[in-house]
């Protein structure tokens, strides 16, 4: 009588319906996205212009740096994936640890990239934007909440990945279960797409 | 399966000795049967509060010019009855109780794809339903938006709308998690021979129900977020004066908040469609129509946002076409109905608690429905907007629908849930007064909207007083026939008889497992040869 119902302990592991679930949820992030995306071509729309001076403002160079970040971490997260199905352990302990150092990489030159604007007085409210005009105001309003938002969706995927580390070190990751990183790997590159329409949208339309 | 001879003591899995005793049972169950009752006892407790807030208001304004209450106190109170009886109560009713209960056992399954992720739900939902109600005593205190949090106020007010929102923003996430644990349920834990259909079609209206939770939920939750932002960052994304627009606002709230009336009463549907072959021992009339219907209103139902903002500005095409969308969506639930109806027609029908309820769901739906199709109409619209009107046919959709739905499902299940049976004879007093309470309460309002008594108002004009009295009055009927279902009902918990395994002589497959279920549903995953609701009668079977 320890065990009540042994057999709900040891129900077939479904991979294929945790990846469901994941894909699921990725769509809800679309969508999450998506709205967002859909008020910044509404509010583009209407201050073409204005859109068009403030992303001046934007270092062209620093987001391609982080373009650039994003993209490499992204390649390792699927070559640790594929490591793990070959059961190369320490090949995907390597590659994932790689994927975590560009992804925390990628946040420091973002905070570093928001502190520049702080010092130019470009903050929410802040008396420099207020004189500019109202498409300059919505222009940094959607770069900050749209940034904003990504950065932490960064910052989740630093700590999922970090969790799957433990996780495959102890085991309960192996080349016969690993859809856990498998999600964790769409997540991730789910983050570095969003990345990727942000960056034109912010930083090449000028 | 009927040999289940570990389920000791028959109690299944509200068994104490195997399931472990006290409170740390339940609230770390991953048990779907133990978390969908987890569900009900939180939404039920909120239930209450947001009727006698409901209540209260009634009753303060029984005579014009008194203003028994303040304006403020009057806002603050229609927006805590809005956010809870919205978000608290009727979005997760009939998913996370009732499907949460029955759609692993509908489809024999052990139980949903994700059991933990389940639970986590519940304590996201729990979480934000306190946040909710800490918002209240903190900050600004209640907040005086209305559930709709419409900006430029929602921005500018004093209120606690940041907390608010947040907690709404928690809620719906758990409802999201609920959608996309159903879904992957659904797509893979179907047992062997089920195939798509020969699902009973209480399954199918939660599979629609759980797209339009993962596809709208986000889009209420960026909407809340830039409430937030509004007012804790300064980033406020709607305010004309800084190159906003605030109908953007209200497309998004309401991109979210028009399919979430279909997270609402999909799964309402759902449930009487369970009911009624049942009691008419007939198989369900056009099974298949039914369940396309239940996807067709879910993706039409996303498409007609648009029919809440008549008059805040729109252009002339987009007006029309969101009016013509709105019939569209008319027809699939037009499908639903001429189907039960046929179902019961030739039957041979069994007037129990649960087939009165659905009854009263249909009667009170339509009216519900036909009141909608008439503000979806741009002329009646101008008129009927943002009156008592409206508050009438809300409550008829919402209450007079979903959450009599909801009380026919617990009238339909409860045996099977804890192996007791209730009072019938009591629960259809109950119904009979709640039934001419409902409309004594809500229909004098589609009379008063009519003639122009705004909503959200803390007075009213003399001429209205009649209508109003009305109105009230119903309020008194109403409330003592909730509190004798629900009494019924906790008495039977308690006291009642124990039940037989299947009472109503059901066909599905939770009627073939012992009441209350076993801990892991079926000891032998069942295997399905036919379609479900298929009666020994011989009258229909296809
Ligand atoms: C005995 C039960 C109930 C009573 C007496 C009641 C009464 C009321 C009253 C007086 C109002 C305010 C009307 C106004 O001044 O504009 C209201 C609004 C509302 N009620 Fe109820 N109600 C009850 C149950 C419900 C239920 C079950 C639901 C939903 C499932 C619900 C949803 C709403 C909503 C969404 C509003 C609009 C709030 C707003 O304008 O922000 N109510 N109700
Ligand atoms: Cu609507």
């Amino acid at each position: 009588m320890n065990e009540p119902f042994p057999h709900l302990r040891d129900q077939v592991y479904d991979g294929t319906g945790v990846k469901l679930g994941m894909w699921l949820f990725l769509f809800s992030e679309i969508m999450f996205f998506g709205m967002l995306f859909l008020l910044y071509a509404v509010y583009r729309t209407r201050h073409d212009a204005a859109f068009h001076a403030a992303a001046l403002n934007m270092d062209t160079a620093i987001g391609t740096l982080n373009t650039a970040v994003l993209l490499t971490s992204s390649l390792f997260m699927a070559l640790s994936v594929h490591a793990i199905r070959d059961g190369r352990k320490r090949l995907t302990e390597i590659f994932l640890s790689i994927t975590i150092v560009l992804g925390i990489s990628f946040l420091v030159i973002k905070s570093f990239e928001w502190l520049a604007h702080f010092q130019h007085g470009l903050y929410p409210g802040s008396p420099v934007l207020l004189r500019l005009g109202k498409g300059e105001i919505m222009f940094f309003g959607l770069y900050y909440v749209m940034t904003g938002l990504h950065g932490i969706h960064v910052f989740i995927g630093v700590a999922v990945l970090s969790v799957m580390l433990v996780l495959i070190h102890t085991g309960k990751i192996d080349k016969t279960r690993f859809a856990a990183l498998e999600n964790a790997g769409l997540y991730w590159h789910l983050v570095d797409i969003i990345w990727i329409f942000l960056f034109p949208l912010f930083y090449l339309i000028k | 399966m009927e040999n289940n001879t570990n389920d000791t003591g028959g109690m299944g899995y509200l068994d104490k000795t195997a399931n472990g005793r006290g409170i740390l049972a339940w609230i770390l169950s991953t048990d779907h049967k133990r978390i969908g009752l987890l569900y009900a006892i939180v939404m039920f407790s909120f239930f209450a509060v947001a009727v006698s807030i409901g209540f209260t208001m009634r009753l303060a304004l029984i005579e014009p010019g008194h203003k028994i209450l303040s304006a403020q106190t009057y806002d603050a109170l229609f927006t805590i009855h809005g956010v809870i009886m919205i978000f608290i109560f009727i979005i997760p009713s009939i998913p996370a109780f009732l499907g949460n209960f029955f759609l692993p056992i509908l489809i024999g399954a052990k139980d949903v794809a994700f059991p933990r992720l389940n639970l986590l739900s519940w304590y996201v939902f729990v979480i934000g339903a306190v946040l909710a109600m800490v918002s209240l005593f903190t900050g600004g205190g209640p907040i005086d938006t209305g559930w709709t949090f419409y900006v430029p106020y929602s921005i500018q007010t004093g209120t606690n709308v940041t907390l608010a929102a947040f907690s709404v923003f928690l809620i719906g996430f758990s409802s999201m998690l609920t959608g996309i644990n159903f879904i992957t349920t659904i797509h893979r834990y179907r047992a062997p021979g089920m195939k798509w259909f020969r699902m009973p079609l209480f399954a199918w209206s939660l599979y629609a129900t759980g797209w339009v939770q993962i596809l709208a939920t986000p889009v209420i939750a960026i909407t809340l977020l830039l409430i937030i932002a509004g007012r804790v960052f300064g980033i406020y994304l709607f305010d004309p004066a800084s190159g906003g627009d605030p109908l953007l606002y209200q497309h998004l709230f309401w991109m979210y908040s028009h399919p979430a009336v279909y997270i609402m009463i999909l799964p309402a549907m759902g449930v009487v469609t369970e009911i009624i072959p049942t009691f008419s021992k007939k198989p369900i009339f056009g099974y298949t129509a039914i369940a396309m219907s239940s996807l067709a209103i879910a993706f039409f139902g996303s498409l007609v946002w648009g029919h809440h903002m008549f008059t805040s500005g729109m252009s002339q095409t987009a007006k029309w076409l969101f009016s013509l969308l709105t019939f569209i969506v008319a027809v699939p639930s037009g499908v639903k109905v001429f189907n039960w109806v046929a179902s019961l027609y030739g039957g041979s029908i069994e007037l129990e608690p649960p087939l009165l309820f659905t009854f009263a769901f249909i009667f009170l739906f339509s009216i519900g429905g036909f009141t909608g199709l008439m503000q979806g109409a741009l002329a009646v619209d101008v008129q009927v907007h943002d009156t008592y009107f409206v508050v009438g046919h809300l409550h008829y959709v919402m209450f007079g629908g979903t959450a009599f739905a909801l009380f026919a499902g617990i009238h339909y299940w409860f045996p099977k849930m804890f192996g007791k049976m209730y009072n019938k004879n009591v629960a259809k007093l109950a119904l009979l007064v709640m039934f001419i309470g409902f409309n004594t309460l809500y229909f004098p309002m589609f009379v008063l909207g009519w003639e122009g008594m705004p909503r959200r108002s803390y007075d009213y004009l003399p001429q209205f007083h009649t209508g109003q009295l009305i109105s009230i009055i119903g309020s008194w009927i109403l409330v003592p026939g909730l509190i004798i279902m629900f009494a019924n009902l906790i008495y039977a918990l308690f006291k009642g008889p124990k039940a037989p395994a299947n009472p109503w002589g059901g066909v599905t497959l939770e009627w073939k497992i012992p009441s209350p279920p076993p801990r892991e549903n079926f000891r032998e995953i069942p295997v399905i040869t036919e379609r479900p609701y298929i009666f020994n009668t011989g009258a229909g079977n296809e």
